[in-house]
């Protein structure tokens, strides 16, 4: 069973409003999502929010794919407590590319892009306060990118900072 | 140094946790103040990190169950069907009804376990001593069913993949009824030592508010949302497992305080028993396990699946590449979320209302820090 494309009042105002910029509206386990150009994400989310009433960002978050050219997707999960309806909005982007931040449109996402930060390497331009929030913050590396092994550690840091030779 | 005197306001930097009794496991919270008024937060977070995420790249969709039971230890049965729920939607199985049924009971009795751990600390943070010796007392003989019906008491492991592995044990069915008859006049005797306690009162009332804009805005959810009068929750709105089945009620508060939100939990524990009440009436007959193979193999894909935790929700986001490891498990959870919105709740606020509020966002932090 593959995606089925997405077919609603909601999808295709978003395909007539920002036409070229959408590259998919589908729908997957009964679970609808756009797929959109990277630096639409800010208009699009702002436009669910305004005039959609998709008030909830629940969750922000990235899926390392190191041989596609775009390598990560930002995934944008939101919902609606009006409608009882959630979206997922993703866009692919490159490695270095600084997608926009989304804390003007949804204060939750300051959180969570310090998250995607800290785990992949992924900036976002305009973020208030854009630091690591789970590993030091001196820590070489970005832990959930694929080709960080899972027995893998800054071992200059545990060095320095636990006094042991490796933590493994 | 010499021409201060101690009428002057200086900004006091203040340093709490991460080894603090009232922070609820390795929380840091830089307190900025001027005299006892908060003037901003920041919360250090990550001590607990142990790469939940990353191990579930690294193992198949079974050996992965047992971690997410150490992310929200104390309501890790939740977890567990939240993980299950999402692995299922990737592989599109039905999980039999006899086994949604204890899966509900055995959810909603870790909902009060998971409450009642908080009411105890949050009443100890407060001043109040007695009511954890309480909530201990009936926690205990929840873990108990626990213990009896998978082995373990804390990180249970209690669901599998499918349905369940263990079917209920001989009197399952009357402990159950037993605890829900046993548990209820003791939701009323906590209330009796505390809904109007003076100092209770006094301390959690107006403090802490979060109103349910704030709280949409900083995707807070659970009982603080509720607490501040939306009536959401997921068993209602996106019902799974078969909870559109039973009849109970979204208890709402309108204040958004920490008054409020401890209302709100008491009265959940009360709806769970309700639940629970329902559930074990009518466990039907049939299969534990749905039609799942040995090896677990869901199509290219991807979900998210959301649960109301005693938190708020919890969601997995799972991507699957066709093989038997999970290619990416993203879990959404709602300590990490809530506990963003902590700087708004307490600015403004005294210090001594810190922990609180700290509290009353009943964080775990291994589920934060996952």
């Amino acid at each position: 069973m593959a995606a089925t494309p997405w077919e609603s009042d909601l999808a295709s105002e978003i395909r007539e409003r920002f036409g070229e910029g959408i590259s998919a509206t589908s729908t997957y386990l009964g679970q609808n999502f756009i797929v959109a150009r990277p630096d639409l994400a800010i208009p699009i989310l702002e436009f669910l929010k305004l005039d959609c009433d998709f008030d909830y960002l629940v969750d922000l978050t990235a899926v390392d794919w190191p041989k596609r050219a775009e390598r990560f997707d930002i995934v944008y999960i939101l919902y609606s407590f009006s409608r009882n309806e959630r979206v997922r909005l993703k866009i692919q982007i490159a490695d270095g590319y600084k997608p926009e931040t989304a804390v003007g449109v949804h204060l939750t996402a300051n959180w969570l892009e310090r998250e995607v930060y800290d785990m992949f390497g992924v900036e976002f331009a305009g973020h208030p306060d854009m630091r690591r929030i789970l590993m030091p913050d001196e820590w070489e590396g970005f832990p959930l990118r694929k080709d960080y092994g899972i027995l893998q550690q800054d071992q200059r840091w545990v060095r320095e900072n636990l006094g042991i030779e490796s933590g493994q | 140094m010499a021409d201060t005197t101690f009428l002057d306001s200086t900004e006091l930097v203040l340093n709490m946790g991460p080894q603090h009794p009232s922070t609820h496991g390795v929380l840091r919270v830089i307190l900025k103040l001027d005299g006892e008024k908060v003037l901003g937060t920041e919360c250090i977070i990550g001590y607990l990190h142990r790469g939940v995420e990353k191990i579930a790249e690294n193992r198949t969709y079974a050996q992965f169950n047992p971690y997410v039971d150490r992310m929200d230890y104390v309501a890790a049965i939740s977890n567990g069907l939240g993980y299950c729920l999402a692995v299922e939607k990737l592989l599109n199985v039905e999980v039999p009804a006899r086994a949604q049924a204890i899966r509900v009971i055995l959810t909603e009795l870790n909902r009060i376990a998971s409450h009642l751990l908080w009411l105890g600390t949050h009443a100890l943070d407060i001043g109040a001593i007695t009511p954890v010796f309480y909530c201990l007392r009936e926690r205990e003989e929840a873990l108990k069913i626990f213990e009896k019906y998978c082995g373990a008491r804390l990180t249970t492991h209690a669901f599998r993949i499918g349905g369940l592995l263990y079917e209920t044990y001989d009197g399952f069915e009357q402990e159950i009824i037993d605890f829900c008859k046993m548990f209820l006049p003791h939701v009323d005797e906590y209330e009796e030592l505390l809904t109007n306690n003076r100092i209770w009162v006094g301390r959690l009332k107006d403090v802490g508010i979060l109103s349910g804009d704030e709280c949409k805005e900083f995707g807070v959810t659970g009982p603080v949302l509720r607490a501040a009068g939306v009536k959401w929750d997921l068993r209602k709105a996106q019902p799974y497992s078969g909870y559109e089945k039973y009849d109970f009620e979204i208890p709402t508060r309108t204040n958004g305080d920490t008054y409020d939100r401890y209302i709100v939990r008491m009265e959940e524990m009360r709806q769970s028993v309700r639940i629970m009440e329902q559930a074990v009436a009518a466990i039907p007959e049939g299969p534990i396990m749905g039609k799942v193979g040995k090896v677990i193999k869901p199509p290219v894909g991807e979900a998210y699946v959301s649960i109301e935790a005693p938190k708020g929700e919890l969601g997995y986001y799972a991507v699957s590449d066709g093989s038997t490891q999970p290619y990416r498990v993203r879990v959404r959870p709602p300590s990490f979320v809530n506990l963003q919105a902590l700087d708004r709740m307490i600015r403004g606020g005294l210090v001594a209302d810190v922990v609180a509020v700290i509290g009353t966002l009943d964080i775990v932090l291994g589920e934060i820090d996952r």
